[in-house]
């Protein structure tokens, strides 16, 4: 019994770790683009993927991945920014909605055209493989790692936006852009490099999850629909919100597990249809 | 024309034409500015006093013409780069940031050019910004915000300030301190364009005045004229 619950729970950690660091990056390109990031899960398969293929044929480990494969994707989240992106700020939110939708159908498309569907796995790096007994539950040492880094992490951003001269910069363009940069700030600088920082943690999770999912073309597919009802539930745009409602769903959907498996896919989407109902801007939304 | 002695220019604008969408704003704008001049726009509401500031520092979705600043055509020009050229701005809705607090809001413009005023300085001038430093900018009250967005432009080192109705809604002792503080930038050889209902406020700050009506300039009054202009001055800004 305890074990069952412990397990279920252990899980929805995990989970909720992916989708804290993922909604964290969605929260802080929406706070300042406006734009509905919805390449954000192939650009997370991406990282999974660089990361394995990075192993697979230049031998280059899981320690190296975890740096170089997010600046590899934030790279191309640059590009792709500059390049197409950033032309559609004038338009409707809508269209940067469309167009990312359509780069994450291209993406994967590809990737499912080269790959197949079928997974890949990525192993455990050597450190952090075994883990412990803790009497009422095993407790792999990898998941732990998982963890403590993606809260560190989610932390980490936390404070540089919240307490750093970088973050007051975020936050004020996040509140008013034009102004912001009708005091010399380099808006469209900004953006640019928001994004691609936004997409680099998104990559950094997927290398994060390499060891623990299999690496599928559509392994982001499956997390980007839960990762909206995130997003919705801590309130567009806010940093802490969206970190804590993505580890706080992560438990509610385990619990679910355990309680009446049949309904922990639909959990998230109730919860976010109550805190539509109750609160429209989100648990830590601002009315905007 | 006028009595003010030649000086070398800081700010010409020619033709200056502005849109929002489909709606055309400024009907070529014409005006110019001297190192260490201190002019006003005047006009009635709508008639275009704001948008010519924003039109300066290209805050429009679209303008035309010319703005030459220190010699250097800036139409083409994106804001940010503009306002590196040494201009400061105080919006007229002040533009305090909710999620920063009052000294992130004072710290927070990159400075522009040399000679800005020191954080201790901004203090001195404006005690209870120190006090209040802490606070959320927008749970400052509504005098202390607009120091706050005075003191803002003070640090940057700008030559240039445009100042939309920092008087507005004011009490007369916080309109007292503000009328100080622009006479000791006056004096500290900073070029001014300062939009105001409160002419009282700036008959004695300002060298000269444009007149503004339906997005044109139409008349320049210098200051020695103002006594024998009052009459049609006040029938212009119906007061």
């Amino acid at each position: 019994m305890i074990q069952a619950l412990s397990g279920q729970l252990l899980v929805g950690l995990i989970n909720g770790s992916f989708y804290a660091l993922l909604s964290l990056g969605l929260a802080i390109i929406f706070g300042l683009l406006d734009v509905v990031n919805f390449a954000h899960g192939a650009q997370y398969m991406l990282g999974a993927f660089v990361a394995w293929m990075a192993l697979q044929y230049l031998g280059i480990n899981y320690w190296w991945a975890l740096i170089l494969a997010p600046l590899a994707v934030g790279a191309l989240g640059l590009g792709f920014e500059w390049l197409m992106l950033r032309h559609l700020y004038r338009l409707d939110p809508l269209y940067g909605l469309l167009l990312t939708f359509g780069v994450a159908l291209v993406l994967e498309g590809s990737f499912q055209n080269a790959f197949g569907i079928s997974g890949n796995s990525y192993p455990v790096p050597g450190l952090l493989q075994g883990g412990t007994n803790l009497g009422f539950m095993y407790l792999p040492r990898y998941r732990v790692w998982v963890v403590l880094v993606s809260v560190a992490v989610c932390f980490a951003n936390w404070l540089m936006i919240e307490k750093t001269r970088l973050g007051s910069y975020l936050r004020a363009g996040t509140e008013n852009p034009a102004l912001l940069q009708a005091f010399g700030v380099n808006v469209p600088l900004m953006r640019g490099l928001t994004y691609g920082y936004g997409v680099g943690l998104a990559a950094f999770a997927g290398v994060m999850a390499a060891p623990i999912y299999q690496v599928t073309p559509l392994m982001g597919s499956s997390v980007i629909m839960v990762l909206f009802a995130v997003v919705v539930i801590g309130g567009m745009g806010s940093i802490a919100g969206s970190i804590v409602t993505g580890l706080g769903l992560g438990l509610i959907e385990g619990l679910t597990k355990f309680l009446y498996a049949p309904a922990s896919d639909v959990v998230v989407f109730v919860v976010m249809a109550l805190v539509l109902l109750l609160r429209p801007a989100g648990l830590f939304g601002r009315q905007r | 024309m006028s009595a003010v002695e030649p000086r070398s220019e800081l700010l010409r604008v020619t033709d200056l034409h502005a849109f929002y969408g489909q709606s055309h704003i400024l009907h070529g704008i014409d005006l110019n500015v001297g190192t260490r001049e201190v002019v006003t726009l005047l006009g009635r509401n709508g008639s275009g006093r704001s948008t010519t500031l924003k039109a300066i520092l290209g805050l429009v979705p679209r303008r035309t013409g010319s703005v030459m600043v220190n010699g250097r055509e800036t139409i083409g020009m994106q804001s940010h780069r503009i306002t590196r050229l040494g201009i400061g701005y105080c919006p007229e809705e002040r533009g305090i940031f909710a999620s920063l607090s009052a000294e992130e809001n004072l710290t927070l413009p990159p400075r522009v050019g040399s000679g800005g005023m020191s954080l201790q300085e901004i203090y001195e001038m404006f005690p209870n910004l120190l006090e209040r430093r802490r606070s959320q900018g927008t749970r400052l009250s509504g005098g202390e915000q607009q120091m706050l967005a005075m003191a803002r432009i003070l640090r940057v080192g700008a030559r240039l300030l445009l100042l939309d109705e920092i008087t507005e809604g004011l009490a007369p002792v916080i309109v007292q301190t503000l009328g100080r503080v622009v006479r000791g930038l006056g004096e500290r050889g900073l070029t001014m364009i300062l939009i105001e209902q409160n002419f009282r406020f700036v008959s004695q700050l300002a060298d000269r005045h444009y007149l503004i009506e339906h997005g044109r300039i139409v008349d320049m009054i210098t200051r020695d004229e103002i006594g024998k202009r009052t009459d049609s001055l006040h029938r212009f800004l119906g007061v």
